[in-house]
């Protein structure tokens, strides 16, 4: 089972969101890098861009689809990260670590799921 | 990210393989594919595609339909029920065919094995499995009406029989290790497009050489009770040769990449053989008697549908990185002018493949076309199919 890691905050759209780190990082989680099959390419939003929580800003393609990045949060993108672009495999592979996607310095968040209610409902294991 | 349907497609109640313990040990994910619990991918989908393309790959085919057709007329009743010659097939070879409604419509594409003169294997899409058999024993009450029933009986034995494909350039080596060696021969002179019925690993299989992935490869149709042993026994085999198994991503990825359609995507009720690009496989001339769909097929060949009138199914090739999708729109100069009906990155070659329904005018090889990607058009071109074809 995919695994939900612990410390993070999840959305509905599968995106989690580390408030720990300076500036708070984005990612996508496990269980929806195992649904989507191995990633291909990363759309990103460019450093600098304003995001507005639960609206798109970017894509992600996997060998099967192509699904719509939902910003967590609104803010100001700081960093996105160059070697999962390079490299997509990262998402598959490290979701929660080398594979994270950008770094946004946050004015407000959107609606957020503890890892136990985004466990409880997207089958995860924690 | 939006949630994908297979985050919660392993709750449903489906029909599941003889195999389906070995894929659930194995941590297979699981998809829908025609009613079955099939598996999706093992680990990784690429790392499976390539293992096929280099090594050897192990795919459980057991959605597929089983229907045998047997008797003194059964060949002519085949050469009846579908587009095929199929009573020109010599005994222990197979032939790809197409299973057409009276309007010309495509209601499956199959293949059709001779086993002996007088018995005929037929193998349906899974999703048409039931269509295709309800449809042969209407077919053959009309073929046999007022003469001899006997002579041609059907017997669907889709729910008995499980299928396991080898393929890959390591799968002789891996099937000659199941085989005593009085049949090795039968292996390394087995054709494409060939059966032979032996014992693998001591189980009695009918094995083919056949697959869906453009590599080499044999299939093996084995009794649902044997199958378990006869996946253990190959997966043995396969030590020391790198043999994955592989779940139906991969499947897809590789039939693509080898230009080979899919029912549902390239093939469906809606399309006739000559707009896929199957035109041969119709046999007007070669066969002199009536065939379900005959009349209908012979006017829409006389129209030129599929060469100078209406839509082909074409390759594409994409000029940047991101791929075409199942129904995405292709244009030129913005016009709408057909439509995408698989598409994904080729792992192989590196770049984006599709194949497409294209106006027949735009269906030449280097024709500069776009796809709506999402409201943005991206730049294809058309290109020959096969996108991969294997150095042998």
């Amino acid at each position: 089972m995919s695994k939900v890691q612990t410390g993070l905050r999840y959305s509905e759209e599968h995106e989690w969101l580390d408030t720990d780190a300076a500036p708070a990082k984005i990612g996508v989680s496990a269980v929806a890098a195992d649904a989507l099959g191995d990633v291909v390419y990363l759309d990103l939003p460019e450093v600098g861009s304003e995001l507005t929580a639960g609206t798109t800003c970017g894509e992600i393609e996997s060998t099967k689809s192509v699904s719509d990045l939902y910003s967590p949060v609104s803010g100001t993108v700081v960093e996105i990260n160059q070697e999962a672009i390079d490299n997509p495999a990262l998402v598959n592979e490290d979701p929660y670590g080398a594979g994270w996607l950008f770094t946004v310095e946050v004015t407000s968040e959107g609606p957020l799921l503890s890892p136990e209610e985004y466990a409880s409902k997207n089958g995860g294991e924690l | 990210m939006t949630a994908e349907p297979q985050i919660a497609a392993n709750q449903a109640e489906e029909k599941r393989t003889a195999l389906y313990e070995r894929h659930a040990a194995l941590g297979a994910s699981f998809t829908d594919f025609g009613g079955w619990q099939m598996p999706l991918k093992y680990g990784s989908e690429l790392a499976e595609h390539r293992a096929v393309r280099e090594a050897a790959g192990l795919f459980d085919l057991s959605h597929m339909g089983e229907v045998w057709v047997t008797g003194p007329d059964a060949g002519a009743f085949l050469d009846y029920a579908l587009v095929g010659k199929l009573s020109a097939i010599a005994v222990g070879k197979a032939k790809y065919s197409l299973i057409c409604a009276e309007d010309g419509g495509i209601i499956d594409d199959l293949i059709v094995y001779r086993v002996a003169e007088e018995d005929y294997l037929v193998v349906p899409n899974a999703g048409n499995a039931a269509t295709v058999a309800a449809e042969l024993e209407a077919r053959r009450d009309r073929f046999t009406a007022g003469g001899n029933a006997e002579g041609c009986a059907l017997r669907d034995a889709s729910a008995e029989t499980s299928l396991i494909a080898v393929q890959g350039p390591n799968a002789e080596a891996i099937v000659l290790q199941l085989v005593s060696d009085e049949h090795a021969e039968a292996v390394t002179g087995l054709k494409y497009y060939a059966a032979v019925q032996v014992e693998a690993a001591g189980v009695p299989v009918l094995l083919a050489r056949t697959g869906y992935t453009g590599e080499d490869g044999f299939e093996l149709f084995v009794a649902n009770d044997r199958a378990a042993e006869l996946w253990d026994a190959v997966r043995a085999a396969g030590e020391g040769r790198d043999l994955v198994p592989c779940g139906l991503a991969s499947r897809d990825s590789l039939r693509l990449e080898a230009g080979m359609p899919l029912y549902g995507n390239e093939l469906s009720r809606e399309v006739t053989p000559f707009e896929a690009g199957l035109g041969g496989v119709v046999a007007l001339k070669s066969k002199e008697g009536d065939f379900v769909g005959r009349a209908r097929l012979q006017a829409k060949k006389d129209d030129g549908v599929g060469t100078t009138s209406g839509r082909r199914l074409v390759g594409l090739r994409g000029l940047g990185r991101r791929a075409a999708r199942s129904h995405y729109a292709v244009l030129k100069d913005g016009q709408k002018v057909g439509e995408v009906t698989s598409g994904q990155p080729s792992p192989t070659l590196g770049y984006p493949v599709a194949m497409a329904y294209v106006d027949v005018e735009l269906a030449e090889p280097g024709t500069k076309l776009e796809v709506d990607l999402r409201g943005k058009a991206e730049p294809f071109e058309v290109v020959a199919l096969p996108f991969y074809k294997r150095q042998k």
